[in-house]
């Protein structure tokens, strides 16, 4: 069936805000299909409110509406637009459901629109537990025991029949808002009456715990011709009563016999095939019985889902692409592979390496928060790791969070009261993984780990490996004593050079140095879809320590931008726009583009984005060998967020070019003492303070800048574990509290400047010249986070004195810091005197708002400058806002239910949306100006 | 025992290229034509189906072992590959039901193998230079030796294998008070064959792969299956010959894998060599009857040829092809009640998808009888 030839111009609805449970893979989906569309000659429209997504820009789609996601929007475009066809399954549960809202209200026929790529009647089905329950049992399958309750009395009744533990399951949420086991009687009345409230009809389902059993996942793609492929077989790590986004998760599946295997093929293909008649990407998910292998089907997701990111990189397979070509018309058998180019898409990818995907969870932002995992997802991103073994891949993905591990475990880190540890394997929690091999490591059996965490025996006594190799490597005092042999398998497993320095006790530098000598490098190997059965044109690469290396260098000129890891608030999917920008500028300045970063999620790590992407950790030893190898000219660290810019000392010191701003100047802006001198120089004010070692020290500034003051530590990512405080004993608690968890860390103290405004500058600063992108003013005082603030675009109620002192001071900081590049300079204003804040010497949270709101490509220009070839002169903005625009933040509460809501300096949204207004007299902008200073707590 | 996972071993290619890895399995010597398979699970079906007889067998999936092997899951009695080739060789798994390690289990069935090689770099290289023998050793590091052990093994082209691999003995696989009986070439059939179409209510005889027609003919069969098996189909005389006299009798005919290059052959269609085979549980191919398309489970070295199907349109129809490269997965006598499929609709392992053709050779001989 060749592609539906009437369908000429189509909308894609994004997904909105980045919330917990629906983040940017959906940017990652959109994107893809977009640019899928757009190679078939279709006019791509496009809707979404989340301003700092790929899929809003002029490089994506043809016709952007950065609205928000109604009915009413949607209406707007159909007027304004001749479209054939609406495409809502590339934005999750928020596109579909705003699909069926227009779809009950009569605007499909009204305008005449082909729903393509879904099929309602399926939607509702799989939405609707009781339904979806019965469906699965007249195919013929198992399901465990349950009843349906719309009423608290129901409930009651049914937890009596079933008995505990036992599971709620509200009908019609997000990321299992409001679900969760119930092991007692007496946890029961609340978590009843929590799940009915969470769900928009008030229906729960009730059902027996199936605690412990193995979980799957297949992702599958039908086409018109109901000719069905399953792309990537994923199993948990974490068996059954753990949310798959919590969850870690492995591929391919690693403890599955091929018969078990099939009849969950088998039953997937049935159930999907069972759902009306879409041709489009569907996920299903599998609990299996580990002592008799019986199935039991959990759950289907009859669209692209958070999972289909994960298969993508996982196997090298763009599912969201095909699944955009598929809703087209076409069937898989008349597309190609998109990495070979050479073969079918009609094809079940097979992989010759491990993937480990990793939850990231921030419960530091969240006080109050319960970290035990649960059915309810709350981590806030992801990172992927691969290599040729289980365990490599597992300690590439330590590598890759960001939580200042080495690998899993054999680092300072490490627990040692027993008693502490089997509690917390009990009870699962973020840091699970870790005390697993504590445990093993303080010679817990085996068993006791399995009976306590239910894994699967095979990943204990793959772990329980890395502690007999801990326990072989303890018995050398010098790297050079380490056998070749010995040396090899443990890089073969994952062991960082960090790691095994911790371990003999030496310093990762006389590992590394010891590891070069013996030629113990990586190799690089290709993620091709088919297992080398082919040969791939996709340049796709991750390491190993294999024999073979895949990856030429070229004799190009390169570039390599660094990725900003895993998604955490306060770094998120807007760095991803920025690296995306800027891989593109490197191949317009005839540069080869090459991408590093570790995050499924991302657009930046697609694999046609990059000249070449290395699916690595954003991790100092892999950078380095990357760099070994392809020898690039330079490094992009100004686009990848705060995780890229501190690897910026370290490339320094190695020699190893870094692109725009030098070392010196980065860390001229980040030293906090420095960079007040350099204010007192230009004579720029800024708030007073100091830098506090000590608790007696803190006082003495805090009285001496006078109260209230600002406390925080040093070298943190958005504002975390920042207060403000009023008095000596508030100062006193805080300050030990971040020496408690924050050890070597030093505390800054600042003057608060209360009832100040506040406003933040992005600019680029090309050495001669200065562009100013935007000025915004916070709606919200000084004190609140700048990520938690609703920011005003441009400035609407400063003076144009003000305005006019922020540019000097930005000119003054760009040429005193001798910029080139991104510059983010914050300021507050307190009785027409301007403070600067902070400067933050990259692409700020806020870069893609301001291309977005002014439709100018910031990022573009930013790297173009950054590499030289180009000067802002030679580019002619024009900025195009009528009005003003508006960032506002976007939480995610509803899954920390018992968490305080006020906001402070530390950051705690997890995503943003843009609003465009016409004037002051908006009433939705009214509205936020007169809460402004509702929230503002300590 | 202790050796195990500590001693080293050679692998030795044809062209004289050499990898080293650590030797599992049973200590010794092996030598065979390589080739690799790119299934995700079910390794231990792979190592019994009888198409791999006298083959060195490269696993890609980076893990070997993880689920142990169970007596259910063999595909005939015997570990039928000569060699193994895998990156991670698990001897400690996990499965309730299996019954013992795959580090067992190769020393019960005396297979040698070897790990910790980069099977990828051995893909890639079979991939650009085409299938070669080998052989691997965890008993003589000298390469001279092994260069001589290599020559004297014999070039799979041109290769009669069936007659080592099929059954010494007929014997019945099914309820006898069926209606429909099946007689079995057994070339190195896979036992799963058998049970698909005994599931579906057949009584079956399977024979000897040189059985002479006369004999078959005596049991009454209500129609014939052709088997799978290993080896180059034109070294087959005496199967050919058996397919011409079963199709005059113009009963139904079932060919699977070298079952369908017998048939072929038998209706002058030629087969060849192919570079390096299909061998995997992804191979895509379209039904261009039913337009629909299924993912199959593949192993084969040969193909039949195109060219000489197309001359032939008038007499044969080309009903299956493979999505990858076009080669001939499928075929239908016009004239006689004959089809053939080059892969494997038993699966195991596998994907299912294609088991609705033992469906239709039943319905086939089902129709045929009532006529």
């Amino acid at each position: 069936m060749p592609k539906d030839l009437s369908i000429k111009s189509v909308l894609i609805i994004g997904s909105g805000p980045i919330v917990i449970g629906q983040a940017c893979e959906f940017d990652y989906s959109g994107s893809q299909a977009s640019r899928s569309l757009r190679e078939e000659g279709i006019e791509v429209s496009l809707i979404n409110s989340n301003p700092a997504t790929i899929m809003t820009d002029e490089v994506t789609a043809d016709n952007i509406y950065l609205l928000p996601l109604t009915v009413e929007c949607l209406e707007h475009i159909l007027q304004e637009q001749h479209i054939d066809a609406v495409l809502p399954t590339m934005g999750g549960q928020t596109a579909l459901n705003l699909a069926i809202e227009a779809g009950n209200q009569g605007l499909w026929e009204k305008y005449d629109i082909k729903l393509i790529g879904v099929d309602l009647d399926a939607i509702e089905l799989t939405e609707n537990r009781d339904a979806f329950k019965q469906h699965v049992v007249k195919l013929g399958m198992e399901v465990a025991p349950s009843f349906i309750a719309n009423s608290f009395l129901e409930g009651m009744e049914a937890a009596q029949k079933i008995g505990f533990p036992l599971v709620i399951r509200p009908s019609y949420t997000l990321g299992g808002t409001g679900g969760g086991f119930v092991m007692t009687e007496e946890e029961y009345p609340t978590a009843l009456r929590r799940g009915l409230d969470a769900s928009p009809t008030h229906e729960v389902l009730v059902e027996k715990a199936i605690f412990g059993w193995k979980e799957y996942e297949l992702e599958l793609l039908r086409d018109a011709n109901d000719n069905v492929v399953i792309i990537c077989t994923v199993e948990n790590f974490d068996p059954m009563g753990i949310h798959t986004g919590d969850s870690i998760t492995v591929a391919p599946a690693m403890t599955l016999s091929d018969t078990a295997f099939q009849q969950m093929r088998d039953d997937a293909i049935l159930m999907m095939r069972s759902l009306g008649n879409f041709a489009g990407g569907c996920n299903v998910q599998f609990a299996i019985d580990p002592e008799t292998e019986k199935l039991i089907p959990i759950e289907i997701n009859p669209r692209v889902s958070r999972s289909s990111a994960l298969a993508s990189k996982a196997t090298g397979y763009p599912i969201a692409k095909i699944a955009a070509k598929l809703a087209i018309g076409y069937t898989l058998d008349e597309l190609k592979n998109q990495i070979t180019k050479t073969t079918s898409a009609y094809f079940e990818p097979t992989l010759d390496y491990v993937i480990v995907k990793m939850p990231r969870w921030n419960f530091d932002k969240f006080h109050g928060s319960d970290n035990t995992l649960g059915l309810q997802m709350k981590s806030v991103g992801e990172v992927m790791a691969i290599g040729r073994t289980f365990l490599e891949a597992l300690q590439k993905a330590c590598q890759s969070l960001e939580n200042n591990r080495n690998g899993l475990g054999a680092d300072k880190k490490e627990w040692i009261r027993t008693q502490d540890i089997l509690e917390r394997l009990e009870k699962a929690s973020d840091d699970r993984l870790f005390r697993l091999k504590d445990a093993l490591r303080l010679g817990v059996p085996n068993s006791t780990v399995h009976n306590l965490t239910k894994i699967d025996p095979w990943f204990i006594k793959q772990i329980k490996r890395l502690v007999k190799y801990e326990e072989q490597l303890m018995r050398f005092n010098v790297p050079e004593d380490i056998p070749e042999t010995f040396f090899r398998e443990l890089k073969e497993v994952g062991y960082s050079d960090a790691q095994i320095a911790w371990v003999i006790r030496v310093n990762e530098d006389a590992v590394t140095k010891q590891r070069l000598a013996l030629g113990i490098r990586r190799t690089y190997k290709m993620v091709d879809t088919c297992a080398a059965e082919f040969e791939a044109k996709t340049p796709y690469f991750y390491s190993t320590f294999d024999q073979e290396n895949e990856s030429i260098p070229t004799d190009n000129k390169k570039i390599i931008v660094l990725g900003s890891g895993p998604n955490r608030i306060g770094q998120g999917i807007e760095f991803d726009y920025c690296c995306v920008h800027g891989l593109l500028a490197i191949k317009e300045a005839g540069y080869e583009a090459i991408m590093i970063n570790c995050n499924p999620e991302t657009v930046s790590t697609d694999f046609d984005m990059a000249d070449k992407l290395y699916f690595e950790p954003v991790y100092w030893e892999h950078i380095k060998e990357i760099i070994d190898l392809e020898k690039p000219e330079g490094i992009i660290v100004q686009l990848g967020g705060q995780t890229a810019l501190k690897l910026a000392e370290r490339f320094h010191k190695e020699g190893i070019p870094i692109i725009g701003s030098s070392f010196k100047s980065l860390d001229l802006a980040e030293d906090r003492g420095s960079f007040s001198d350099l204010l007192k120089d230009l004579d720029i004010p800024y708030p007073d303070y100091g830098v506090a070692h000590d608790i007696d020290q803190a006082l003495e500034i805090a009285n001496r800048v006078s109260y209230p003051v600002l406390v925080r530590p040093s070298y943190v990512l958005g504002g975390q574990r920042m207060r403000i405080v009023i008095n000596d004993k508030e100062l006193e608690k805080h300050v030990l509290s971040i020496y408690k968890h924050l050890p070597d860390n030093k505390v800054l103290i600042d003057q608060f400047l209360e009832r100040a405004k506040e406003a933040e500058v992005d600019a680029i600063f090309d050495g001669e010249e200065l562009m100013i992108m935007g000025i915004m003013e916070h709606i919200e005082p000084a004190g609140i986070h700048s990520g938690d603030s609703s920011a005003v675009l441009p400035t609407y109620s400063l003076s144009e004195e003000s305005v006019q002192t922020m540019r000097d001071y930005t000119l003054k900081l760009a040429k005193a810091l001798d910029i080139r590049g991104l510059i983010n300079i914050q300021f507050a204003i307190k009785d027409e005197k301007v403070f600067v804040i902070e400067a933050n010497p990259r692409a700020s949270r806020t870069t893609p708002f301001i291309a977005k709101a002014y439709k100018t490509p910031f990022l573009n220009i930013a790297t173009h400058v950054m590499m030289g070839t180009k000067k802002l002169k030679d580019f002619d903005v024009k900025r195009d806002l009528e009005g003003y625009a508006i960032k506002v933040p976007v939480f995610s509460f509803d899954k920390f239910p018992n968490v305080d809501k006020q906001l402070g300096p530390e950051m705690k949204s997890t995503g943003e949306m843009i609003r465009f207004i016409k004037d002051l007299q908006d009433p939705y902008f009214r509205q936020l100006d007169r809460d402004r200073s509702m929230y503002l707590s300590r | 025992m202790t050796y195990i996972g500590t001693h080293s071993a050679t692998l030795l290619f044809e062209d004289g290229t050499v990898f080293k890895g650590k030797a599992y399995g049973k200590k010794g010597t092996t030598t065979g034509e390589i080739c690799f398979n790119t299934g995700m699970t079910g390794y231990q079906e792979v190592f019994t189906d009888p198409s791999y007889y006298n083959q060195i067998l490269v696993t890609t999936n980076a893990h070997i072992g993880n689920y142990g092997t169970m007596k259910a899951d063999s595909e005939s009695d015997r570990v039928q590959i000569a060699g193994l080739i895998c990156k991670n060789l698990t001897v400690d798994y996990h499965r309730p039901l299996a019954d013992q390690s795959i580090q067992e289990y190769m020393e019960q069935e005396n297979l040698v193998c070897i790990s910790d090689v980069d099977t990828r770099a051995i893909v890639r290289k079979i991939r650009s230079e085409g299938a070669m023998n080998a052989i691997i050793s965890s008993e003589h590091e000298d390469i001279e030796v092994l260069k001589k052990l290599l020559a004297d093994t014999p070039s799979m082209d041109g290769l009669e294998l069936a007659s080592k691999v099929t059954t010494s003995e007929p014997y019945f696989v099914g309820d006898e008070n069926a209606d429909v009986r099946i007689a079995v070439m057994d070339f190195g059939t896979k036992r799963n064959i058998l049970d698909s179409m005994a599931d579906r209510g057949t009584y079956l005889k399977v024979f000897p792969a040189k059985t002479p027609y006369s004999e078959v003919v005596s049991w009454e069969a209500d129609g014939y299956f052709l088997s799978n098996g290993p080896g180059d189909p034109s070294s087959m005389d005496y199967a050919i010959e058996t397919a011409k006299h079963m199709l005059e009798s113009n009963k139904p005919i079932f060919g699977i894998c070298l079952g369908h290059q017998i048939l072929s052959l038998a209706n002058g269609i030629s087969t060849y060599k192919m570079h390096h085979g299909h061998r995997g549980a992804n191979h895509p191919v379209i039904n261009l009857q039913s337009g629909k398309c299924e993912i199959t489970t593949q192993n084969h070295g040969f193909a039949v040829n195109r060219q000489e199907l197309e001359a032939k349109a008038d007499t044969i129809e080309v009903t299956h092809v493979n999505l990858n490269d076009d080669t001939i997965e499928g075929i239908e006598l016009k004239n006689r009640p004959a089809f053939s499929v080059q892969h494997h609709p038993e699966a195991n392992p596998g994907p299912h998808d294609s088991r609705y053709l033992f469906d239709k050779f039943i319905d086939l001989i089902k129709n045929h009888k009532s006529k």
